[in-house]
């Protein structure tokens, strides 16, 4: 049986982290989480829920520690990696359909996509927030993926080795996309379900930072 | 001599004396201050002999000399943030991979 590892990268998120660590041990043989420096009690509550912890000395953003995660991953000889957001808007078993997806073997990268299917209860700024960021992806990379911004993924050890991940903050889930496409990685969508509460609503992009991601995502591909 | 000129001259003779002291101390290296010296040395001729300007103005189909001078400094400073935009960018990337080296030091199993 292939191992299989999930990835967590957490920024003072002490509230949700025990819960996402419990679900991520129902769909993986470890769970790694990447405390980005955070301030609170997110590594000890982490690691007393299962998981093991790595620690970035200072805050380095979400692309910063999806890097260190995937490294971390491969290092404890992980076949299969899923990440998974740890404010709990993700369901463990999807990150398994995902891990699951990838093993049968035609495809090395999986995007859990909230916009397959109409589950789920993503508000309408959200969804109009998605399909620009959708867009954009699509201009940039010349790949169109229904949910670009999408926090679950799973790849197998051979993607993971490939992908290379340079920006430190949220364009990286744009830029998974586009090493996907440069490495000629195969590439398939499955419909996942994210639970939207209050808390992960306050947690993701806000307008003037997905402004940010947009302008970062176009000054590098212009000057690469 | 105008108050103006005055001005302007002993801004230009600042920081060619800074220049000169980071120098000193290898903060820079000689060719990085000879390039300081002409900038400030071309900064004191425009300043005592406006013709000049207008001269290089007229050669390049610029109106005035005053004009060129506000053209080149945008395109310098372009040029300066562009610099600095990516070398911030990379000191970014590199402090990551240090994080990360750090985080995953003592990772294994």
């Amino acid at each position: 049986m292939e191992k299989r590892v999930i990835v967590i990268p957490a920024y003072n998120e002490e509230k949700t982290i025990a819960e996402a660590v419990r679900g991520a041990l129902q769909a993986a043989d470890r769970v790694l989480v990447v405390d980005d420096g955070s301030a609170d009690r997110t590594s000890e509550i982490a690691a007393a829920a299962g998981a093991i912890v790595v620690r970035h000395a200072v805050n380095r953003g979400l692309g910063g520690a999806l890097g260190t995660g995937i490294e971390g991953a491969l290092r404890l000889g992980a076949d299969l990696i899923a990440t998974m957001d740890a404010d709990g808007q993700h369901r463990s078993e999807d990150a398994k359909r995902a891990m699951d997806r990838v093993a049968e073997g035609d495809v090395d990268f999986v995007i859990g996509s909230r916009m397959l299917e109409k589950k789920g209860n993503m508000p309408a700024r959200r969804r109009f927030a998605q399909f620009l960021g959708n867009a954009l992806t699509y201009v940039l990379f010349r790949k169109w993926v229904t949910d670009s911004q999408s926090g679950l993924r799973a790849m197998s050890r051979h993607a993971a080795e490939r992908i290379r991940i340079r920006s430190s903050r949220m364009e990286v889930s744009s830029e998974f996309v586009k090493e996907v496409v440069d490495k000629r990685l195969r590439l398939a969508e499955i419909p996942i379900e994210a639970i939207y509460t209050e808390y992960s609503l306050s947690k993701g992009q806000n307008f003037a930072v997905g402004v940010q991601t947009a302008l970062k995502l176009i000054l590098r591909r212009l000057l690469d | 001599m105008t108050v103006i000129q005055i001005i302007l001259t002993l801004f230009a003779a600042f920081g060619f004396g800074a220049a000169v002291a980071r120098f000193r101390r290898g903060g820079i290296t000689l060719k990085q201050l000879s390039l300081w010296t002409l900038l400030w040395g071309a900064v004191v001729v425009v300043v005592l002999r406006p013709e000049t300007a207008s001269d290089v103005a007229r050669r390049l189909g610029v109106g005035r000399g005053a004009d060129v001078v506000v053209y080149l400094s945008i395109a310098a400073l372009f040029y300066l943030q562009f610099r600095l935009f990516a070398r911030v960018e990379d000191q970014e990337r590199q402090i990551t991979r240090l994080a990360r080296e750090l985080a995953l030091k003592d990772l294994k199993e």
